[in-house]
């Protein structure tokens, strides 16, 4: 249960959440949404909100690892989930500070090599997506990673660079799978 | 679009929850995977004050598969039922299905049972509840009740399920050995509403039809079920008289749906399409047959489709 | 040895921070902001008779509660009509907040500014607007009777009547060998950014200074126009567009309703105001597109060339005319496309119904022009049993007929002057890609398996690139960043990029030092903004020009210090060096130091630069005479008339011989944008409009019902493709560059989506047998035109009767299965 108390007849609840590792806590109302709640709360503008109704999925987040919509969800009901946002997918610490090469996951440096993003409002949903999708479908053919990033909406790039993105991304997670054992492999005969 | 202030309950067990909605009644609802029921909270087109959320009730989050259904519990996400290897092994149409049910953000949080409660009937899974002549169990005040699909299923978006019952579980019957499932529907974009669908199981016995049936999406205004019998019982499925039998069989569901229209397709046109679907998914049900593992342990004769209320008290009644 | 950069698929330097969650747009700025919500009209057309505000001023959060009355001065006048063109003769805006009467559903009646949003809803909700319901005019046809009326004060609800007449249309039909006439249609569709608008103001009370952050394709006009409401020197307003989520034209439409009113409310509560706009908002808030009624009458001789062409259409422009009738009148004169259409006479009606306004969307108007002429050609060919290609072909204008003047005006008033393209090129490859001659063998084979598949085509021309100007500002930092600014905006188009490879190109420094900022006022006040394909063509051009002026400083004051000719040296990588000798150098960052004579040293590069530093000629001032301080450089484009792009694109579709259901197979494109600066990107455009020419074509329409309620606002029921209902777009190109501009570009925005329904159309045309004479088609359509053509309302194609007969003849000396070439990526 989540502590609650009153304000402006509505009950405040004292919602906590494990936020890309960190634990994140606000006060808020039990109808705050979990996309407003990342958003404006904790400020993690990263996740984003393009229709409040679940259909086009610029504000998919990782919920215990799965992509969901969290405009669909409220943050109370996220109480001691862990949430993966797109600041999350990155281990610069600060994003606002260009990153570059290996602080980018896989899927966020597949979509700038491969142009798979104009403006950029959609994309944080189809990263996340992506992220878990290839976690579980490691090398998907072209058509399954046309179908893996079917529940969201790019009104930009016709998708096709996404589709790229995708299939480049499976590589670029292969490669870097293939290196850290080299390294391993390196310390292990050293 | 933000949704208008409630008072959210966490209940912890389905006494509690029940007791909380025994409590708020009307100005209560359910809120599970809330996939239905958010988006229509943001546009405020309902705002109850009271918002349940089972989502921390204990015991509700197991799909167990026994001899003769599929128990799926409310806090069963889609995505985790359409994953299920057991599920998928007793019950193909399942998976079949589940497919369908928009797209995977949406699958990994909303629940089957919710989805059933919601009653839609351009809904992938009430039709597959009919289909597979499923029950809903629900809890209440004056204890658990179980509760066969037909008198589940009141009207569009209404169901029987008074406003104090929370529904628990959702068991889906197996079919006999020989049965094959297949399920098609076609919708303006992928992972929309369909503007039709169908369902359907054949039990092939002696390399002929014994039984089918069929259940359609988004062409009825309550979910139902269509013996196909009468068209395909006897016949040999590729033989000289299947296609004509086929036809028959999709000329039954012309005259059974009664689709409305809307702005995506007209009345006619889903009707067209439903039955075109069934002329289609028939011989894939068929195909599915021939490897068919079914019901276990191996049915009576007279079990090929489950008609009636039969015992199952193994996995009814409510976790506590 | 310095890499290539202009004409090279350089990646973005926008991504690293957009992937990563670092984007700012314009609801990600402003946490301590109020927030503002709106009442909007349930009605398409009613009297507000009363507004009771009493039981939403007491819900704890609401700091303020603001109707029309409440509107001081010039904020309660209505907004301004931005392009008053001399035949929009009937021109109607709205108010802020609606004054006595409501034009469409979703206009702003009342303004609630609370603490958050969710707050600011809920007094929405329980705000009473006592209306009295008027007879609602909904559609082109109830428009075009002019029964009943927007506004009472424009008979027939014409805003606008235009006519252009080259040659003599008339005499011309009158004596052409054939002619044909065509009726259609073309529905209403938005263009539907990801991001919503938006806008987010702060007052400073102290210096009497508004900031606003728009989510706008214009800052600049955002800034003029809010001054002029507000009575604010334009010196005390800035406006900066943040990162746009998505444009398409609607946002070049100001100043919105809420673009106003943010900023008043910020000013007069003292306190930040933000407004971001819901789906919901979008839709019945936010300007449609497209929907016309056309009548085609074309006359031409037995080789299937144009001798004359009368075109008269019917262009719905909802409530109000804001952003004045450049749609219509973009379809009117890029209707012709390619094409010589003898003489020429284009007539239409802009009509007013109550549905919410009509501005540009990409390809604003050329869609509907392209329409009419590409469904015109299909239909020549039909008739006189020609291939398409070969008649679309005869019709060219050719290469050596450029510059072409069609002796029309265009939307920017000035001549309608083609200055290049090669358009027999360009359908060679065409044909080359889809592989057109091949395609009768595979329809014959498709057929033989019961499948029915169609191949279509269309052409078009793109005026891009229109005036009045754009400039550009360039200023080299002691440390050797390069600061560069625009006053346009940028909405996912990669002008950080292009724009810093121009930059990197033309003054020899590398891209990483290049920084780019667009739409903000406060870096380059004079500008005009993102629309019409002209970013790349006018702030490009504008641009180098300015980067031309400080590289030519740069030398000289190199020159000056390394005691050589400018003429003899280079810069490469962001050094000056001496061509052949490179070790006589000096770094951009110290010409700049040299280029801004200091007083004071605040770091160790600054000292170089004191006056005390070195040795200097007493008898000169530190500037020389006509130099300015510091290495910088300013520029501006602004050209005679509009660069015209073109392409063509064909598709290969089946369509379900049962359902009806329509799958696009294959899509080809051939591009030509003149010079390209970055191929990535140019590439992405295509993929992009080609998508949403595809959601016009096969998905989205607007649904309104009589009483003017649109039915389908949100994405459940708006049909906006996802990545399973786009094909893959098979690309190539040809760059004819433009005589007009320094960099010989043309624009490449609006080019994937302008012949995307026509290509559709004239694809289910050849695979159905029957004409296609509206868009778009959902299977349901399609079905229905089956049925009426099998009962004999709908004529059969010419070319139908002999393909039924050749087809039946030789499939059954066909076996052979061909398939459609493979898309090659």
């Amino acid at each position: 249960m989540t502590d609650t108390t009153q304000m402006a007849g509505e009950t405040i609840h004292d919602v906590t959440v494990r936020v890309n590792g960190i634990r994140r806590s606000a006060h808020v109302p039990a109808r705050r949404l979990l996309s407003d709640f990342l958003r404006h709360d904790l400020e993690l503008t990263g996740t984003h909100v393009g229709c409040e109704h679940g259909v086009c999925g610029a504000c998919t987040v990782l919920v215990d690892g799965a992509p969901m919509r969290s405009c669909l969800m409220f943050a109370v009901t996220a109480q001691d989930h862990a949430i993966t946002t797109v600041e999350g997918l990155c281990s610069a610490p600060d994003a606002r500070v260009a990153p570059t090469g290996e602080s980018m996951n896989p899927v966020q440096q597949a979509f700038a090599e491969c142009h798979g993003l104009q403006c950029g409002f959609c994309t944080p949903g189809f990263l996340t997506t992506v992220t878990a999708y290839l976690d579980e479908n490691p090398s998907p053919t072209s058509e399954q990673a046309r179908e893996a990033i079917s529940g969201n909406l790019c009104r930009c790039t016709g998708y096709q660079n996404i589709v790229k993105s995708v299939l480049r991304a499976a590589e670029i997670k292969a490669e870097r799978a293939d290196e850290r054992a080299d390294e391993q492999a390196g310390e292990e005969s050293s | 679009m933000k949704p208008a202030p409630f008072e959210h309950h966490a209940p912890l067990s389905v006494e509690e929850a029940v007791a909380v909605l025994n409590e708020v009644g009307h100005d209560g609802k359910v809120l599970a995977g809330g996939q239905s029921l958010i988006p229509i909270l943001n546009m405020r087109l309902a705002s109850p004050a009271h918002l349940v959320d089972i989502n921390r009730v204990a015991g509700l989050d197991a799909v167990e598969v026994t001899p003769g259904a599929v128990r799926v519990g409310a806090l069963v996400r889609h995505a985790g039922l359409e994953r299920s290897e057991e599920a998928y092994a007793a019950l193909p149409l399942l998976r079949q299905a589940l497919v369908n049910v928009a797209h995977p953000a949406i699958r990994n949080r909303g629940t089957t049972v919710g989805s059933i409660a919601h009653a839609d009937a351009a809904g992938e899974m009430p039709a597959i509840l009919a289909l597979t002549e499923g029950v809903v169990e629900a809890a209440g005040p004056s204890g658990p009740r179980e509760i066969p699909w037909r008198d589940f299923f009141l009207g569009a978006l209404e169901t029987s399920l008074e406003a104090e019952e929370l529904a628990v579980a959702v068991r889906f019957r197996r079919f006999a050995t020989g049965t094959g499932t297949a399920f098609v529907e076609a919708a303006r974009r992928h992972g929309d509403y369909a503007m039709a669908g169908v369902g359907v199981a054949v039990t092939v016995t002696d390399g002929v039809v014994s039984g089918a049936r069929a259940s359609f999406v988004s062409v009825t205004d309550v979910p139902s079920v269509l013996d196909l019998g009468p068209a395909l019982v006897g016949v040999e499925p590729g033989g000289d008289a299947w296609a004509a039998a086929v036809d028959a069989a999709a000329e039954a569901v012309h005259e059974h749906v009664d689709p409305e229209g809307d702005i995506h397709a007209t009345a006619e046109y889903r009707r067209m399409l439903v039955t075109e679907l069934t002329r289609r998914v028939l011989p894939r049900a068929v195909h599915e047959s021939e490897h068919s593992t079914g019901e276990s342990p191996t049915p009576s004769s007279s079990a090929q489709f489950p008609t009636h209320e039969s015992e199952h008290s193994t996995d009814s009644g409510v976790q506590s | 040895m310095t890499t290539q950069m202009f004409g090279a698929p350089i990646r973005r330097k926008e991504d690293p921070r957009l992937v990563t969650g670092g984007g700012r747009y314009l609801d990600d700025l402003g946490h301590d902001a109020l927030a503002a919500a709106f009442v909007r009209s349930p009605h398409a057309h009613a009297r507000i008779v009363d507004i009771d505000a009493s039981d939403a001023i007491d819900v704890e959060g609401v700091v303020g509660i603001y109707v029309h009355e409440d509107l001081p001065g010039r904020v309660g006048e209505p907004l301004p009509l931005l392009i008053p063109h001399p035949t929009l003769t009937h021109g109607r805006t709205g108010y802020a907040l609606a004054r006595d009467e409501v034009n469409h559903v979703g206009e702003p009646v009342a303004m609630v500014v609370a603490t958050d949003r969710y707050v600011a809803e809920d007094a929405c909700q329980r705000i009473r607007v006592t209306y009295e319901q008027l007879p609602v005019v909904v559609g082109i046809e109830s428009a075009r009777d002019g029964e009943r009326l927007v506004h009472d004060d424009v008979p027939g609800n014409v805003a606008a009547h235009m006519l252009q007449e080259v040659g003599d249309v008339d005499a011309a039909l009158a004596t052409a060998p054939h002619t044909l006439a065509l009726e259609l249609d073309i529905e209403r569709s938005a263009c539907m950014p990801m991001e919503g608008k938006g806008v987010y103001a702060r007052w400073d009370r102290e210096r009497g200074e508004l900031r606003m952050y728009s989510s706008t394709q214009t800052s600049t006009g955002v800034r003029a126009a809010v001054a002029a409401k507000l009575d604010l020197p334009l010196a005390k307003v800035e406006c900066i567009a943040p990162d746009v989520g998505g444009g398409f034209g609607v946002k070049i439409m100001h100043p919105w309703p809420e673009e106003v009113l943010v900023p008043w409310a910020a000013r007069l509560l003292d306190q930040p105001v933000k407004w971001a706009e819901d789906r919901r908002e979008h839709f019945i808030g936010s300007a449609h597109e497209r929907g016309q009624l056309q009548q085609v009458t074309v006359g031409f001789d037995d080789e299937g060339r144009v001798l004359g062409l009368d075109v008269k259409f019917w262009h719905d422009n909802g409530a109000y005319t804001p952003y004045g009738i450049i749609v219509p009148i973009i379809t009117s004169t890029q209707l012709l496309g390619p094409y010589k259409p003898g003489a020429y006479r284009c007539e239409f009606w802009s009509l007013y119904t109550n549905t919410v306004l009509v501005t540009p969307y990409r390809g604003a108007g050329r869609p509907q022009g392209c329409f009419a002429m590409e469904r015109t050609m299909d239909a020549i060919a039909d008739a006189l049993g020609l291939d398409r290609a070969e008649v679309r072909s005869r019709n060219f204008i050719l290469p050596s007929e450029m510059p072409y003047d069609h002796g029309l005006l265009f939307q920017d008033g000035r001549p309608l002057r083609y200055d290049s393209g090669d358009f027999p090129a360009s359908l060679a490859k065409l044909k080359q890609l889809v592989g057109w001659d091949d395609f009768a063998d595979y329809r014959r084979s498709a057929e033989a398996e019961g499948r029915k598949v169609g191949l279509g085509i269309g052409c078009y021309v793109e005026g891009t690139g229109v005036g009045p100007y754009e400039g550009g500002h360039i200023q080299v930092e002691t440390s050797g960043r390069v600061n560069v600014s625009t006053g346009l905006t940028s909405q996912g188009q990669g002008h950080e990029t292009v724009f810093a490879q121009i930059v990197a190109e033309e003054l020899g420094v590398r891209l990483e030092d290049v920084h780019v900022t667009t739409g903000d006022t406060r870096k380059m006040p004079y500008a005009v903004g993102t629309f019409a394909s002209r970013a790349a063509v006018m702030s490009g051009s504008a641009i180098a020009i300015a980067t031309r002026k400080v590289r030519e400083k740069a030398l000289r004051i190199a020159a000056d210090a390394l005691e050589v000719s400018p003429d003899d040296l280079e810069i490469v990588e962001g050094t000056v060096r001496v061509k052949g000798a490179p070790a006589t150098s000096m770094s951009l960052g110290t010409v700049s130091v040299l280029s801004n004579p200091l007083r004071y040293a605040f770091d160790e590069a600054a000292r170089a630069a004191t006056q005390f530093a070195g040795t200097f000629d007493p008898d000169k001032p530190p500037v020389a005479e006509g130099e300015e301080p510091g290495l910088e450089g300013k520029g501006f484009y602004s050209p005679t008339q509009a660069t015209f792009a073109n392409g063509m694109h064909a598709a290969i579709v089946e369509t379900d011989p049962v359902t009806a259901e329509i799958k696009i197979l294959r899509y080809c494109v051939i591009h030509d944008c003149g010079t390209m600066i970055n191929p990535m990107i140019v590439e992405g455009q295509v993929h992009g409009g080609v998508a949403q020419g595809v959601g016009g074509a096969l998905y989205e329409r607007m649904a309104y019902d009589e009483s003017g309620q649109l039915l389908n606002a949100s994405f459940m029921d708006f049909l906006m493709p996802y990545a399973s209902e786009v094909p893959t777009v098979e690309a190539d190109h040809l760059e004819t560059p433009s005589p007009l501009n320094p960099l010989g570009i043309k624009g490449a925005g609006e080019a994937g989506c302008i012949p995307v329904s026509a290509v559709i159309a004239s694809a289910i045309e050849d695979a159905e047998g029957f004409p296609i004479a509206r868009m778009p088609i959902s299977p349901n359509d399609l079905w229905e035109l089956r049925r009426r053509h099998a009962a004999g309302e709908v004529p059969s194609l010419h070319r139908q009767a002999n393909t039924a007969r050749s087809s039946s003849s030789s499939s059954s000396s066909s076996s052979s299965s061909t398939s459609p070439k493979e898309p090659t990526s």
